[in-house]
């Protein structure tokens, strides 16, 4: 009887619920596998896709994000084994679970927190709500490969957002991976895409495009580089999250600014009888 | 391909006088290579246009858009705009050039009108008892001759399909025929302007075979159509690259039959810069450059252009643009 042959993994890319290969073709060797590299091209039909997943996910009931990210949880915690073969440490993938449940229970609480009643000088009930910002580009940080990218994706999605994202050039197997948990756990496609390859290729790509409504730069090492981002940023006024600093704690409490961040006020005035 | 063999040319206008000899004539026609033609339509699909090349096609197909609207809520504060929009489509680059024509419904012309005088843009009218073709001749008539009067300089009829499909072949030549007569003779109305450009709808996605269409083609061409059209966008099958491919093919063989070069507007479905870019490539390889010109070609779509005008200011500015930046109809 013959030897079985092994089945070699392909690391692609997640764009729209799917995993295509770069429209480049291009690949790169990275962490002992071969690991798709994207091109601006596969970072516009990225766009595309996270724009067309904007009205349903954004539609969709806080109590039913919540659900799905919880389920993301679910999933995450039943792979804990294959992010530990990748590489990521044992309690890393543990919290990056209890990040995403952190999370996850955001959904319906954050309007209650950062919006509400606002006392006018008129005969009006005047309400402010926070309404997500639309389609958000990412760069994750380069490490912790999973908490970190777990930490920058969820408080995007959580109020509504859908989001574009750089994985870490150096760790991108991690963001594959949790690719795969995303696309098995009820989340519509397009709400998250995850780009691999160089950060200087698709990040000026997301920074200048005109459909984009916000950009996350946590990843973005070099200062140079975050400064051009941000001036091609400027040209529609997205909305933009600086750079982390270098000794970034990715355990401590995250508090509610990377939400909040990525949410626009809707304020309502409503004439009260007299 | 193979050219289609033809009788010679004082044969085919004798054609239109008896239903055998136009059944003889549509059914001698030589059958599609189906597998054939899908094939090659998918092969010229694949070339890859870019940078100078994609520029000019964008402008190109920017000309050769009829911008449509043909809904039941048509209201003329909506074909105003959409007629304001067909004159200058981008408005923050006057560079942009305008649009082939505007098409709306006959009830709506004169609002479009009055918006397009002396701007070289089109007037294009459906008619003919749109999208079904289900009415007596007589209605046929009056609604053309009322697009015509109130302003219309070309008419989009739709064919009998279900004479076509029926074989009642004189039938449809005698309506195409009639409509072209008022198309140009509605009496005062013209005012000594030209007789309006005839556009025959095959509604393809009804005609079921591609030997249906070719016959259909040849048909419309024969009774006197200035354009063929494949579908009134109103059935779920519009306009296809292969069925562009037929039509294609049989203007080609129709002028070098008969002289008279017929033009071809595929309508419906067609709805991005890449598939536009893949029907002037077919144009091109098909019947030359002769027709790569709005006078020849048309694109019937409505979403088309936003997004032509987004690719076009990706290759301005060199940043991809988004839906927020143009208008919706």
């Amino acid at each position: 009887m013959s030897e079985r042959v092994a089945v070699r993994k392909t690391y692609k890319l997640f764009i729209g619920g799917k995993f295509p290969r770069s429209e480049s073709g291009r690949s790169y060797l990275v962490q002992d596998a071969n690991v798709s590299l994207a091109s601006r091209k596969d970072a516009r039909d990225a766009v595309v896709a996270a724009r067309a997943a904007v009205k349903g996910w954004a539609g969709a009931t806080a109590y039913n994000r919540g659900q799905i990210l919880y389920r993301v949880a679910e999933m995450l915690e039943g792979r804990r084994e294959q992010f530990v073969a990748l590489g990521v440490p044992a309690d890393e993938v543990d919290a990056a679970t209890d990040r995403w449940v952190w999370y996850a229970g955001w959904s319906d609480k954050l309007p209650q927190v950062y919006g509400g009643a606002n006392p006018v000088a008129g005969p009006y009930f005047n309400l402010s709500a926070p309404e997500p910002t639309g389609v958000v580009a990412v760069v994750a940080p380069e490490q912790p490969a999973l908490l970190g990218l777990v930490s920058v994706i969820a408080p995007a999605i959580v109020t509504g957002n859908t989001v574009v994202v750089a994985a870490s050039p150096s760790a991108p197997l991690a963001a594959v991976t949790l690719a795969e948990v995303l696309a098995t756990s009820d989340l519509p496609g397009g709400v998250v895409n995850i780009l691999t390859g160089k950060i200087t290729e698709t990040a000026p790509a997301l920074a200048a495009h005109m459909d984009v409504n916000a950009i996350d730069l946590t990843g973005v090492t070099e200062a140079e580089l975050a400064a051009d981002l941000e001036v091609k940023a400027a040209q529609n006024l997205k909305r933009v999250l600086r750079p982390a600093p270098a000794d970034h704690d990715w355990t401590a409490d995250p508090g509610i600014t990377r939400m909040t961040t990525l949410l626009e006020t809707k304020t309502v005035w409503h004439p009260k009888g007299v | 391909m193979t050219a289609t063999t033809t009788s010679a040319r004082s044969d085919l206008s004798e054609l239109g006088r008896s239903e055998t000899a136009l059944r003889t004539f549509l059914h001698g026609l030589p059958g599609v290579d189906q597998v054939g033609a899908e094939q090659r339509a998918a092969q010229l699909g694949t070339r890859s246009i870019k940078t100078t090349a994609k520029a000019q096609a964008i402008d190109l197909a920017i000309r050769m858009v009829d911008l449509t609207t043909l809904e039941g809520a048509d209201t003329p504060g909506k074909v105003r705009a959409l007629a304001a929009k067909a004159l200058r489509p981008d408005p923050a680059d006057p560079s942009c050039p305008h649009v082939g024509a505007v098409c709306v419904y006959p009830a709506m012309v004169p609002y479009v009108a009055e918006v397009l005088r002396g701007s070289g843009v089109h007037l294009a009218s459906v008619a003919t008892a749109f999208p079904s073709g289900q009415a007596p001749l007589e209605v046929k008539l009056a609604d053309t001759r009322a697009a015509v009067e109130a302003g219309a300089d070309e008419i989009d009829m739709v064919i009998n399909r279900g004479a076509f499909l029926a074989g009642r072949y004189q039938e449809v030549y005698d309506e195409i025929v009639a409509i072209k007569e008022a198309c140009g003779s509605a009496d005062g109305g013209r005012q000594g302007r030209p007789a309006a450009h005839l556009k025959v709808i095959l509604e393809t996605g009804e005609l079921a075979t591609y030997d249906n269409v070719r016959r259909a083609s040849w048909l419309a061409m024969l009774a006197g159509g200035d354009f063929i059209k494949t579908s009134t966008g109103k059935v779920p099958v519009a306009a296809t690259l292969p069925v562009t491919l037929v039509m294609l093919e049989a203007v080609r063989d129709f002028r070098a039959a008969t002289g008279r070069q017929v033009g071809v507007k595929p309508a419906g479905g067609i709805k991005t810069t890449k598939d536009a870019i893949r029907y002037l490539v077919m144009v091109n390889e098909t019947v030359g450059a002769d027709w790569l010109d709005p006078d020849w070609f048309r694109f019937g779509a409505s979403s088309l252009l936003n997004d032509l005008l987004m690719q076009r200011t990706k290759l301005t500015t060199g940043v991809y643009s988004g839906p927020d930046y143009f208008t919706l109809d």
